[in-house]
Order: C-alpha cells, then structure tokens, then sequence
C-alpha cells in the first residue's frame, strides 16, 4: 500500500508487525500477544494522525489510489446493480457508471462518478472526468428514476469535468446547468455521497439534492488546490498553502452547511478498510433514505429548494449603495 | 459550413437600423475601468484602436455606436449600466438590491481587499445589476454582469441577487433577461460560491414552472460556473458575434490538449454551430430582437 510522508512513524511500527508476524509463523512461537500490542499502538497512531490531517493531506488521502471507487463499493451496499448504459445522443460516458440498484430491498436509481484502479481503466474511464455524455447519461437516468418513483443516490469522485476541446464542442457547461435545474425539479428523494474527490462544477452537477453525505476525508472544493494555487500566486508548489484557504474538508463544509452528515472511516482512512467504509455508508444512507421517504414529495421538492436557496454568505444594508453607484 | 463558422465578421453596421439607443450621458467610470490595453496606449482616452480591423476610433463616436467598430462590427466591452442604457427603456431601470454584497466567509488571503478595490474601480456594490426595466413598455427582471467587477465572477452575493431578482419575476409574473460576462465560480468564496450555481438554476426552475420566459444573452467572455448554470438554460439563448463563451477557459485547455485552441473555438459562432446558442445578434440590433421575443411572449393580460 502506498504510504504517504506523513504517515511515516506507522513505517517502522507495520514493518515491525510483519516481521514478528513472520518469525512467529516460522519458528512455531506464540507472539500473539506481542503482535497485538503492536497493532494496537499502530491503530492509535493511524486515529492520531488522521483525526489531525491537514487540509492537503486529505486531499492526497481523496486520492489515494486504494480508496475505493463506486464499484468497490458495489457489492456492500446493493442486492443487484444492473448498469445501464449511454446518454441516447452521442455516446456512453464511462467515468459515470449508473443504472438501477437493490438498496436494502429498494429498487434505487443510481449514478456514480468513477475513477479507474490502473492506467488502462483510467483512459477508459477519462479518469473519473466526465464529458458532456456522461452528465446526460446522469440527467436521462434520473428523470426516469422520477418517473418511476425510484428514490437517487448518486455517488461523487472525480478530480473535475473534462476539460478539453470535446468537452467544449459537446456543451460542457449546458450539460452540468442541465442536471442542476433538473435535480430542482425532481419529487424523488435525491442523496449525494461524495466518496473521493469533489471536483468543482463537475463534482456539483451530481451533488445538489436533497442531502449531501460526505466520507470523512474526501474534499469538495470550487476548484483544486494546485489550481488555485497557480491562479493566486503562479505558483503549483503552494498548493498546500491554497488548500488550507479553500476550506474544502468534510467538517469546513459541514460548518457552512453544505454537507448534512459526515460518514466516519476506517480507521486510517477508507483505502484500509473497504467493508467497513461501505458498511458506514450504508447505514448514512439507509438512515437518511427512510428519513426523506416518510415525506410528501412536494413538500420534499420545496424543502429542496430552501436548502440550496440558503447557501451563502453575504451581507445587506451595511455599505451605503448610491455612495458607490455612479451617475449614469 | 465549417469556413462559415471561422469567418472574421465584415458585416457593417448601419446606424440607421439600430432601433431606440438610448442617449447616453459621458462614461465618468475610472479609466483604470478601460480594460483594453489599446485604449492606454493612445492619450487621454480620446481614441481607440480597434483590435478587430485596426481602424482608429473616438471614443465618442464608439459610445455612439454602441461599442461596436463600425468598420468591421468589433463588439468593444461594455459595462452593466451601459447595457442598461443601451437596451431598457430610458429612465425605466429600478435597481434591486443594490445593497447586498460579499462578505470574506472563509477569510480567503487578500479577498477582502480585492473587493474594496472592485469597488473603487468599477463603481459598483458587486459584480451583477439586477432590478426591473422594460423595453417597449413591456417590463423585464434583468440580471446584467459588470464584468470589471472581479471578471463577474459569481460569489454568494451574485447567486443572492440572481435568485431574489428571478423570484421576484415569478411573483410579478414577467420574464427574466440575463446578459452575461464572467469568468465563473468567485473562488475566494470556496464551496458557498459553487453553490450559487445550484441556486440560480434552482430559481430558474421555478420560473420555467410559472411558464414564464428567460431570455439570456451571452456576451464576451462567458465562461465557468456561469456558462454552467444560468447562463444555459434560456429559453432563447443569444449570443454577441465573436463572443467567447465556455465552460474551461482557453489557458487551461491549451494546457490540457498541449497545443493551441483551432482558431474560432468557443467564440459564439462556434458555439452555435455545436447548437448552443439559438441566435446571434450585433449588439447594434440586440433591443430590437428582445423587443420582438418579449411581445411574441406577451401574456394575454
Ligand atoms: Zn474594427
């Protein structure tokens, strides 16, 4: 498993266990006990340094190549998923998965941004960067999920919308603002769990629903840090310093009251732990879905729309207007 | 089709077609405001260089013509109050909210300041207008971008303002007008300002729902969390000639495809073609069209 830098006090202490794990199944010698203790101590250590993880560390920890992707999660968290394919126009986008699920004996729709485990899957997935084609895949799926009173759970991780030349010609920015009216529109409940990444405008085209759940140490941020840290300053290196400014971690944005819930991990982070993550994101979700599933569906919609209508921070009636307005 | 869609713009404007400009008082803006670098270049402001065909203009003659060069129909920059000026009824703009601005939410380094100076600069509260105009007697919600304003990058104050100004339509039972220039989300608000893409689309709903019409105009440059959400979802969606409008901006593409852009790429006409924008109108006839849209839209009273 790749260990990131700040994870470099568990070096010695895991190299330690494998090697008292290894001389105890040689020679025959009991060091349960020995072993224990040590995994102890290590779990402790992961608790600590990941309760403390600074805002660029849980984006490397988002990223983590071992974090689970929406089919790590698959088989915990559905009874059946049968994939369907394609946005009817163009192509089938496959770094959006999505299709009907069994969820807790509930037929689901599901839509789930993915990102690959290799280079291969990753040029096939566009590594978990959408094009226009999988966002209305997203939007055809969840109108017939409203059409068939199908609850949505849609499942965010991507570094961002694709951003090239096809993305452009195809209507990148008409396919987002697309699913954002429709998902105002929508009577079914609609819950976004972001799992890894969330990237931006691509990130939020799945993620304005009725609830937002977000794992622990995934981020959500208006742009990433690298990025920001090349427009503020023209300098990639100082992305560290943007990330700690965008305030994107799970408790920022359960502060500002974007996120609703925050789903606890493993611990040591959801790449050591896929069962239990899934498990921790399956009861969120089995929780919240019969929460929103009591309630009448119009007044779901208005609910909807207060939540999202009540995001920002702005103030009123503190500067004097027509001092700053000029005569026209 | 293709060569089409590249062409440079030759079409000449005729003063005389230009339907109701409005007489408009001198610009007494900063001249800090005169984003283009040609106009420094030459004293006082009195002329400028148009970057389309290279012809010299007063500046007076270019107010005169709407900002556009009359030689080669180069859409110049305009200002938000200058769009009001240019396409409502004289005298009919109430401003809405004007008093509703950003605050620092996540103390993001340098934000602050920034915003004092954009208000200095610009002579605005924030980086949209909204309140209600008419064109022809026939009234309108307007959602204008001051793209001078921090390039009209949409922060909660904007999402706000959009989204009080469209529900007020909905309960006034008019149509909404947007002319948009921004380069998208304000980042210095983080998530919140992400969020104000929600919001607006959200709001637009609503007004969809109430069958009334969103008529939005996109001119140069649109781009970001702005092209991603309200600018979008017209009904009719109009474009300035030449216009560049998108969702990446082009830098990051360059970097992205490592080579230059194809020229023509994300300017109105290539935008059209790809079929997102319905119409594209010189700015010299954009009151004449809205005018013709809000009356073929009209509700019987
Ligand atoms: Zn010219």
């Amino acid at each position: 498993m790749l260990l990131f830098d700040f994870e470099k006090p568990l070096f010695e202490l895991e190299k330690k266990i494998a090697e008292l794990k290894k001389f105890s199944a040689e020679k025959g010698i009991d060091l349960g006990n020995e072993v224990r203790t040590l995994e102890l101590r290590a779990d402790e250590l992961k608790g600590k340094i990941y309760d403390h993880l600074e805002p660029w560390q849980c984006a490397q920890v988002a990223r983590h190549p071992e974090r689970p992707n929406f089919f790590d999660y698959v088989p915990y968290l559905f009874e059946d998923f049968i994939e369907l394919r394609g946005d009817r126009h163009y192509a089938d986008d496959r770094s959006i998965a999505a299709g009907i699920a069994v969820f807790q004996g509930t037929p689901v729709t599901v839509v789930a941004q993915v990102k690959g485990k290799d280079t291969k899957e990753n040029l096939q997935r566009n590594f978990g960067m959408p094009h226009p084609e999988g966002y209305r895949k997203a939007l055809r799926l969840m109108e017939q999920a409203e059409k068939f009173r199908r609850p949505i759970l849609t499942f965010i991780d991507t570094p961002g919308a694709a951003c090239d030349l096809s993305a452009e010609e195809r209507g990148q920015g008409e396919a987002i603002a697309r699913c954002l009216i429709a998902m105002a529109r929508f009577t079914v409940p609609v819950i976004s769990t972001i799992i890894g990444e969330g990237g931006s405008g691509g990130a939020l085209a799945l993620a304005a629903g009725d609830l937002l759940l977000m794992l622990e140490h995934s981020y959500f941020s208006v742009i990433a840090p690298e990025s920001c840290a090349n427009i503020l300053w023209k300098d990639v290196s100082r992305a560290r310093e943007a990330s700690t400014a965008l305030k994107y971690m799970s408790k920022d944005l359960y502060q500002l009251k974007i996120v609703d819930r925050i789903i606890k991990e493993p611990i040591g982070g959801a790449h050591r732990n896929h069962r239990q993550s899934a498990e921790s994101i399956g009861q969120a979700l089995a929780e919240e879905l019969q929460r929103l599933q009591a309630q009448d569906p119009q007044s779901l919609r208005d609910q909807r729309y207060q939540k999202i209508r009540a995001i920002g921070v702005f103030s009123e009636g503190t500067v004097n207007a027509t001092e700053t307005v000029s005569p026209t | 089709m293709l060569k089409d869609v590249f062409r440079k713009p030759t079409k000449y404007v005729t003063i005389k077609s230009v339907p109701a400009i409005q007489p408009r008082l001198p610009l007494e803006a900063d001249p800090s405001e005169q984003k283009s670098a040609e106009r420094k270049e030459l004293p006082d402001n009195l002329w400028v260089k148009c970057p389309g065909c290279g012809e010299v203009h007063f500046t007076k003659n270019l107010e005169e013509y709407a900002q556009v060069c009359v030689k080669c129909s180069y859409h110049f920059r305009m200002n938000a109050r200058q769009r009001v000026d240019l396409l409502l009824d004289a005298g009919s703009f109430q401003e809405w909210n004007a008093d509703l601005v950003s605050v620092d939410p996540l103390e993001f380094p340098g934000y602050k300041e920034k915003i004092a100076q954009e208000r200095q600069k610009t002579k605005m509260t924030e980086g949209v207008l909204t309140g209600l105009g008419s064109i022809e007697q026939m009234p309108v919600a307007c959602l204008v971008s001051e793209n001078a304003f921090f390039m009209g990058s949409m922060g909660s104050a904007i999402g706000e303002k959009i989204a009080r100004a469209i529900e007020r339509a909905i309960a006034m039972g008019i149509p909404v007008l947007s002319i948009t220039s921004s380069g998208g989300a304000r980042m210095q608000e983080g998530i919140l300002s992400l969020y104000q893409m929600a919001k607006t689309s959200a709001a637009l709903e609503r007004l969809s729902e109430a069958g009334l019409l969103y008529l939005s105009v996109l001119t140069n440059p649109t781009y970001g969390g702005v092209t991603a959400s309200y600018a979008m979802l017209g009904d009719v969606i109009i474009a300035e000639p030449g216009a560049l409008i998108g969702f990446t901006g082009p830098n990051i593409i360059k970097q992205t495809i490592g080579k230059e852009l194809p020229l023509g790429a994300q300017t109105a006409e290539f935008n059209q073609a790809h079929g997102f924008v319905d119409l594209i109108v010189d700015r010299t006839q954009l009151r004449h069209m809205l005018e013709k849209l809000l009356r073929y839209h009209r509700r019987e009273a």
